[in-house]
């Protein structure tokens, strides 16, 4: 069953500068489109991650999936129910505490100020909910210990405090979880543990994941489904193995070529060629065909739509003419 | 025969943080060498004490912080207990540095082409008219496209792939014999990074420069590094080439480090994991830094002075290193 | 809490328990003595004096009545023949002495000083209180919910801060003067002092937690809290406010040194304090028409006062700023 629906989701931020200067220099305001008519479905107890790089839109995605951002257009759906256009309140909580987020900087996702107690019941806490037992209980699933609720977020360890963020999460027994990078601040043997909990957490409470990164290594190992951003636009969607072996989209197979690799020392590879474009002016077409090695006329004029390949989709003229290079 | 005297050797460098709750050690009785050409990889964890390594190399150790003991040798002349005038001649000049935020070591109100022709005619006995043409040079050969044109530009106006070029055509202009590099592409996306490592590999080639590229990506080291150094708590626990610390790695840390990398367990159910984390500077346990994390920690471990590399032939500072004829569980 | 060390504790997984580098927990009063704040004060010798010389003014002030010789505002205990003592001369008449002289009404200068401390610090510290509470949530809210509540208050305060706070102060003194009737002008002379001042000085405290606001606002556990479906107002003072408390108490400090001058000041032009209660501005207009004719001392003592109270709390709001400021370490 489809737990989360989204549905030609877009997002435009304008980045004008204030209006006096505009007058002044005659600029033109300008916009940003962040999010480009996004479409996919997270079926329940499934972890789909979206991998993009900087300016991909993949954490304005994951703001606008928990309602934190609303769109510009399009819609997200979760069990049915939209959060900007409901009108039903007692609906409108219920997905809410369905919903929870752990996020990247496990610094500045807990409340300095608070006690370890306070901040993973809060969530519960805030509807009037018994949270008796609650945090020591929570302490002890994410791997910590049920001593810990009087102490304070900085006499942790960036491992610990993530710990604590899913600890929180965890409380109102969410059904989704968006993942905006929660190991990118981590290091790889403390990431490595937090990534295994979180995977034994799914199993034992049933969630879902919108897993977000910019690291093919860890999306690979998390994802049930991956979805791969470019400029705000979702270019291919694919089960991991798939993906790896044989990208359909010249931009994923670009993407996985230069990731570093261990088994990698002395390859001599010649590296992709340019930088992400300029979000607020893309280019014309496919986002992409400044950069792609197989553009044609028609990559520069006109923009592939997202199609069903294989046992996934994706967004490119070419899709199926030529075989691309992928990773074992 | 000589044997040629290395670009850079550290013998036994430490570094103190006096604090009012007694001496950090961030940095405890370091050793390697670095030959011409080379590029030596050092990883470990935040806290492992390898950016303080790097900055202890070239004299930039933020105070309190100060080298206690040990030496550092930049082509077998000491440099650690020189003045500061004679050191900023060498930081630059016989050093070159890129650093992880290319925007901390360009000066946003000069154009890219003053601040090259300003480093090398501070450095090399030219005159403007050469200055300005190996600045050129310099910025053609990191891959800048049209660089006399882009001479006249501000660093704001580069992208940061591109920004992180003009940096390493920075630390180069002056032809330094030693580069430093710390977190060179830990800021840039995949697709960028995978240009600037093939940009430093190439270059070092290229001009016989050794390298100290200080990174926590495993992946990064794999590619890029000739032979690791891995650090832990401050110490050194496994040195010795790419292809032997990443596919057969001594130390236990070392091991655990490589098996925890999701890359390396593609297709598992789960990762391997080392349980615990760093200890802190202030709470280091006795013997083995690694013991209380260490699934062959034994006795003597915990107890026995801490082993080190070098010692009885040993390129892994363990007592119980895995064998290669081990198969790494 | 239990006291044990990790190791005892019974851990559900003891690998686990590694990642707490923490020690003994020390008791309240130990954590307070060792904690960085007074760490910091007990290496800070002039912190250690200013703290000694408020201290002791505040407590002179709060237990005036106890330690003043007379009641100076009594004029049942007052001697007209006691008029114009000079200090620790005997008066000519009464034969009394007086250590700090008297006034033109024969009240002890000693004694007015006091009473005098207490009004201005009362003036000074409930000015300071108003200015808080409504800066600090005037901040909150346009930091907040920005738009055109920010636009509204921030412009309002762009202009105030345009007028010297004195002139604004005696502004609003004016136009509380022109509404209260006169019989309750003297009674509510105070209370006019106190709006008058916390008026003039809630702009910085706006200012500050506004800046704060903004990048407290931004962080992920304010999203946090905003995903659950709290609202504004119980993110606002649950969240974010204990987050930006320090630089407000810092400012507090300063600007009460701030305020008891302005108080004086006001005073001091005769639109202050009523003679029937004066501050040692009050006293200090008194003793100014009395400087040229020899009695220095109606004025001199005051003065003193007015100073040691003004500066030292200026150097600790000084030494507290510094303290705070992880930047100045």
């Amino acid at each position: 069953m489809t737990l989360v629906s989204v549905k030609s989701l877009t997002r435009v931020f304008d980045v004008s500068k204030p209006w006096l200067n505009r007058l002044i220099e005659r600029l033109p305001k300008r916009h940003l489109t962040a999010v480009s008519d996004v479409s996919f479905d997270i079926p329940e107890r499934t972890t789909y991650a979206l991998v993009g790089e900087s300016g991909s839109g993949k954490s304005t995605i994951g703001k606008m999936v928990v309602g934190l951002l609303r769109p510009t257009s399009g819609h997200v759906e979760i069990g049915g129910v939209d959060l900007v256009t409901e009108k039903d309140r007692a609906a409108i909580d219920r997905v809410r505490s369905d919903i929870q987020m752990i996020f990247q900087d496990p610094f500045a996702s807990l409340n300095p100020r608070w006690r370890v107690r306070d901040i993973i019941v809060e969530p519960v806490a805030a509807r009037g909910g018994d949270t008796t037992g609650m945090a020591e209980r929570l302490l002890e699933q994410v791997g910590l210990s049920a001593d810990d609720v009087g102490k304070y977020p900085h006499q942790f360890s960036g491992g610990q405090r993530q710990r604590i963020c899913v600890a929180r999460a965890l409380a109102s027994e969410p059904k989704l979880i968006v993942c905006d990078e929660p190991t990118s601040a981590l290091d790889v043997s403390v990431q490595a543990q937090v990534l295994n909990m979180m995977s034994d957490l799914k199993d034992e409470h049933g969630l879902t994941y919108l897993f977000i990164s910019h690291d093919l290594t860890v999306v690979r190992h998390m994802a049930d489904t991956i979805g791969v951003l470019y400029l705000g636009r979702l270019v291919e969607e694919a089960p991991p193995e798939t993906l790896f072996t044989t990208p359909a989209h010249p931009y994923t197979a670009m993407l996985i070529d230069a990731a570093p690799r261990l088994d990698a020392f002395g390859r001599e590879v010649e590296p992709p060629e340019g930088e992400i474009p300029d979000p607020i002016d893309p280019p014309k077409g496919c986002a992409f065909h400044p950069r792609c090695p197989l553009a044609i006329d028609r990559c520069t004029a006109e923009r592939p739509a997202l199609k069903p390949f294989g046992p996934g989709r994706v967004a490119c003229h070419r899709a199926g003419e030529i075989t691309l290079k992928g990773a074992a | 025969m000589t044997v040629p005297v290395p670009v850079l050797s550290l013998r036994d460098l430490t570094v103190d943080i006096p604090t009012r709750h007694g001496t950090l050690r961030p940095v405890d009785q370091v050793s390697w060498d670095i030959a011409r050409g080379e590029i030596l990889g050092v990883v470990g964890e935040s806290g492992a004490g390898k950016s303080m390594t790097g900055n202890a190399v070239i004299g930039l150790l933020d105070p309190p912080a100060h080298i206690s003991g040990g030496q550092v040798l930049l082509e077998g002349e000491r440099i650690d207990d020189l003045p500061l005038a004679k050191m900023r001649r060498i930081r630059g000049k016989r050093i070159g540095m890129v650093f992880q935020d290319p925007l901390t070591s360009l000066n946003p109100l000069l154009t890219v082409g003053d601040q090259l022709t300003e480093t090398i005619l501070r450095h090399l006995d030219v005159d403007r008219e050469e200055a300005a043409q190996r600045a050129i040079r310099g910025l053609d050969e990191v891959g800048i496209p049209s660089a006399r044109n882009r001479m006249g530009a501000y660093p704001h106006e580069f992208s940061g792939g591109m920004r992180q070029r003009v940096v390493i055509a920075l630390a180069l202009c002056a032809e330094p014999t030693l580069l430093i590099a710390d977190e060179p592409t830990t800021a840039l996306d995949v697709s960028v990074q995978a240009q600037i490592i093939a940009l430093l590999k190439r270059l070092c080639r290229e001009r016989g420069m050794a390298a100290m590229l200080i990174t926590h990506d495993m992946g990064v080291i794999a590619e890029t590094a000739d032979r690791v150094a891995v650090m832990y708590a401050g110490r050194l626990a496994e040195i010795g080439p790419v292809a032997q610390i990443v596919g057969q790695p001594r130390h236990p840390y070392t091991d655990g480090l490589m098996a925890s990398t999701p890359a390396a367990s593609a297709g598992q159910a789960r990762l391997r994991q080392i349980p615990g984390a760093m200890p802190r500077l202030n709470a280091l346990p006795d013997g083995c830094a690694f013991s209380p994390r260490c699934p062959r920690a034994q006795d003597r471990c915990r107890h026995d002075p801490r082993p080190r590399v070098g010692e009885a032939d040993a390129r892994a500072a363990c007592w119980f290193p895995i064998e290669p004829e081990e198969d790494a569980a | 809490m239990s006291d044990l060390p990790d190791a005892t504790r019974q851990g559900p997984k003891p690998t686990e328990r590694l990642e707490t580098a923490e020690v003994v927990r020390p008791s309240r009063w130990r954590a307070i003595w060792d904690a960085d704040l007074a760490w910091s004060f007990r290496h800070s010798p002039v912190a250690m004096v200013a703290a000694f010389v408020t201290l002791a003014l505040v407590l002179a002030a709060i237990f005036a009545p106890l330690v003043a010789t007379t009641n100076p505002f009594d004029p049942s205990s007052l001697n007209l023949m006691n008029g114009f003592s000079a200090p620790g001369v005997p008066n000519a008449f009464t034969g009394e002495t007086f250590w700090l002289g008297t006034d033109d009404q024969g009240r002890d200068v000693y004694s007015t000083i006091l009473y005098g401390l207490r009004i201005s610090l009362f003036v000074g510290f409930m000015a300071v209180l108003f200015a808080l509470v409504l800066g600090v949530t005037l901040g909150l809210l346009a930091g907040y919910l920005g738009g055109w509540t920010e636009t509204v208050i921030m412009r309002v305060a762009d202009v105030q801060l345009t007028f010297p706070s004195i002139l604004v102060a005696l502004l609003i003194f004016g136009i509380a003067r022109g509404i209260i009737p006169i019989e309750y002008r003297d009674q509510m002379a105070i209370w006019v002092l106190i709006l008058a001042i916390g008026l003039s000085d809630w702009v910085q405290f706006a200012r500050v937690v506004r800046g704060a606001t903004l990048v407290e606002k931004n962080k992920e556990y304010v999203q946090a809290a905003r995903l659950i479906g709290r609202s504004s107002g119980a993110i606002m003072l649950r969240h974010i406010l204990p987050n930006v408390l320090s630089p407000v108490l810092v400012i507090a400090t300063i600007s009460l040194a701030l305020a008891i001058i302005a108080e004086a000041t006001l005073s001091f032009l005769g639109v202050g304090a009523p003679p029937t209660q004066p501050s040692l501005g009050t006293l200090i207009r008194i003793g100014q028409d009395f400087l040229f004719s020899g009695e220095w001392w109606i004025l001199f003592f005051p003065a003193c006062t007015l100073l040691a109270l003004a500066l030292s709390v200026n150097l600790l709001g000084d030494w507290l700023r510094d303290a705070l400021n992880p930047r100045l370490k």
